[in-house]
């Protein structure tokens, strides 16, 4: 029988099944940072367990870390205490940690890929939704609660019941303009919040297939977005080129015998997805969110929609309340919409094609009066190839902050946080009431098409720079 | 973990779809390194004005609704991120059991381990429930995890699937973790076959 990309991860990771029962799976890589384990060491030492296999752990502080004046240390006493004690624990439970002043410590999304932890055919958890980014390797990765955490702590397993398979084609060529970030909000704007559940899916086509490593994963990282635990792309040419010679990845005859069987783990022909769905590339615009859910999403030539064209009352109420929380009117063009700050960054848009990107477009120009716009690289090790190429310069000389890496604004548990009513046009992941502070307005955006907001002082159609 | 088997409680009805776990627990309260002490910040921005006092319109701060321990809520609840301090707050608050249409996968999955029951009724059904508790103020139901009902004030009777394994850990309260290492000798011997197809997944240190 033919097989998708998910059953032969699945099948190769099953320890043990009962017919009608969830079924116990093995994890390879288990990445840990600050904020969802904590109760995790907590419930080991409680319990007096081990970590079972401390060598496949690898953790880094990234969720409360400040993106400046990092020297002085974290100035908040609960974040600095968070970040000292996974420090405690990883010295304890003898597990790999990228403190902060390494240059590998990043955004968790960032660095595990970057190192080579992220491997093709392995299975991945973190304690973060997020995690759907590492299935641009072609890996089994999800996100996991902070109890699960401590279940593969202690057994190197989870329990887990298979996901259905639903793949995502995106046929043709986009616009050189649109980038993975509007693939992926247009896919979310079709299916919904919800699409995904219950679905690892795997995006398949010719416009997956042209996309970098960089943006496989940005793609991928917003499954669960769409509701899907898990997003895939199967491994090819690309990914074995991204990942040789990463400190993690296998080296000597382990690459090549790995190489090999990763060959052989695409999606065989004929393969029987539960749910399949067809895009074209080539009908997708730039896109810009203009609610509280990703979901809330048009196309930039787009205006914002209208609840009284609605039917559904819940889905009607839902959408009033959010044009009250976002401060905006009914059909009001997307492009006259003005805004206050710009947040380039996270694990959906840190990566170094996404800064060359934004990068592109504000060279030589400068930051509106009124904006105030800040790059946050994804990894410290993004950071040095941003400034080995010169970014650092082209940003700041058009005015943005230049910052340390981290989540940052992405879900301002740092300093880094919107004010009421403000509004953002920001390349994370989620547009959620309060999610980048108080009262803060959120806009997700492609780089490119943030730091055009930042340089117009509202948002533009980036196909027409 | 505290064991489920029957729940009986005024429902308090949250009408609004996608609820995510940002706003269930916003993330100034994910800084905690315990597992307790949420519930007074549970869905910190729609209950308290910017002054701390609550505020009189959101449902949790209805008398009404005080001491209640069952939440009838919409479609995809709990989106977003897997923070679990999301079903933390919600039990330190008092909330046992959540009625819903749809459920997000990683918050679905994380209530089971806090022994919060989430019960996914047809979408016709949570409607009529939605109904029923604005019609008559303090209206009850009873959760009823052995023969996997629930049961109204006026006796009408919705049933609920759930998972045979999840069904007996939450019963009887069990420990997920010790239930999985009496497993260990399969666990060891997966990982001897697996070293030898893929050697390069074991190769870290």
């Amino acid at each position: 029988m033919p097989l998708t990309l998910l059953d032969k991860i699945w099948n190769a990771h099953v320890v043990r099944e009962e017919p009608g029962e969830a079924a116990l799976i093995y994890i390879d890589r288990h990445l840990v940072h600050e904020v969802t384990s904590p109760q995790a060491f907590e419930g080991l030492r409680t319990a007096g367990r081990k970590v079972r296999r401390p060598e496949a752990v690898f953790a880094v502080p990234d969720h409360n870390v400040p993106t400046k004046d990092r020297a002085k240390g974290i100035a908040d006493p609960v974040s600095a205490l968070q970040v000292e004690t996974l420090r405690r624990n990883c010295r304890e439970f003898g597990i790999t940690l990228f403190d902060m002043g390494d240059k590998r410590q990043g955004v968790v999304h960032v660095m595990a890929p970057e190192q080579g932890i992220s491997l093709p055919g392995a299975t991945i958890v973190c304690g973060d939704s997020h995690t759907a980014t590492h299935g641009a390797m072609g890996a089994l990765a999800f996100g996991i609660g902070t109890s699960e955490v401590e279940h593969v702590l202690a057994t190197s397993c989870l329990v887990q019941k298979k996901p259905k398979a639903m793949e995502i084609r995106v046929e043709g060529r986009p616009h050189p303009a649109v980038t993975a970030k509007d693939l992926i909000l247009a896919v979310i704007g079709r299916i919904g919040t919800a699409g995904g559940t219950g679905y690892a899916v795997e995006f398949t086509g010719e416009a997956v297939r042209g996309l970098s490593m960089e943006g496989r994963m940005t793609l991928c990282n917003m499954a669960i977005e769409a509701g899907a635990r898990s997003g895939m792309v199967a491994p090819d040419e690309k990914t074995f080129e991204y990942l040789k010679g990463r400190p993690y990845a296998p080296k000597g005859a382990d690459w090549n015998r790995a190489v090999e069987s990763w060959r052989a783990l695409p999606s065989d022909p004929g393969a029987r997805y539960d749910r399949e769905i067809v895009f074209r590339a080539e009908e997708i615009a730039p896109q810009v969110t203009w609610g509280t859910s990703p979901e809330m999403v048009v196309p930039v030539d787009g205006r914002v929609p209208d609840p009284a064209a609605e039917k559904d009352p819940v889905r009607r109420a839902a959408m009033e309340k959010a044009l009250g929380y976002m401060g905006l009117s009914p059909n009001t063009p997307i492009i006259e919409i003005p805004i206050d700050r710009v947040f380039i960054g996270s694990c959906t848009n840190g990566r170094i094609e996404d800064l060359r990107e934004a990068a592109r477009v504000a060279k030589g120009k400068r930051v509106a009066a009124g904006v105030s716009a800040m790059v946050v690289p994804g990894s410290g090790l993004v950071k040095e190839q941003a400034e080995r190429e010169g970014l650092d310069g082209i940003f700041i000389e058009a005015g943005f902050e230049w910052r340390e890496p981290g989540c940052s604004m992405c879900l301002a548990m740092n300093d880094d946080v919107l004010a009421p009513g403000e509004r953002c046009a920001s390349t994370s992941n989620r547009n959620f009431e309060g999610r980048q502070g108080k009262g803060g307005r959120t806009h997700l955006v492609s780089p490119a098409m943030a730091a055009a907001a930042a340089i117009a002082g509202r948002f533009v159609d980036v196909r027409k720079e | 973990m505290q064991a489920f088997t029957v729940l009986e409680s005024v429902v308090m009805p949250l009408d609004r779809p996608n609820v995510d776990t940002d706003a269930i627990i916003p993330k100034q309260f994910l800084k905690t390194i315990a597992r307790t002490g949420l519930g007074i910040n549970l869905f910190f921005d729609w209950r308290y004005k910017e002054d701390g006092s609550p505020k009189p319109d959101f449902v949790l701060n209805d008398p009404l609704y005080q001491g209640t321990k069952i939440l009838l809520a919409r479609e995809n609840f709990g989106c977003g991120s897997s923070r679990e301090h999301a079903p933390w707050a919600l039990l330190d608050y008092g909330f046992r059991c959540i009625i819903a249409p749809s459920f997000a996968d990683i918050f679905f999955s994380n209530c089971f381990k806090n022994g919060i029951l989430p019960v996914v009724l047809p979408a016709d059904d949570v409607d009529r429930l939605f109904r029923d508790a604005a019609k008559t103020p303090g209206f009850r139901v009873s959760v009823d995890l052995a023969s996997q009902t629930v049961i109204t004030q006026d006796g009408a009777v919705h049933s609920f699937q759930i998972d045979p394994f999840r069904k007996e850990c939450l019963l009887n309260g069990l420990d997920e973790i010790g239930l999985t290492l009496r497993h260990e000798p399969e666990i060891a011997a997966y990982e001897t076959r697996r070293r030898a197809e893929a050697p390069w997944l074991f190769a870290l240190r």
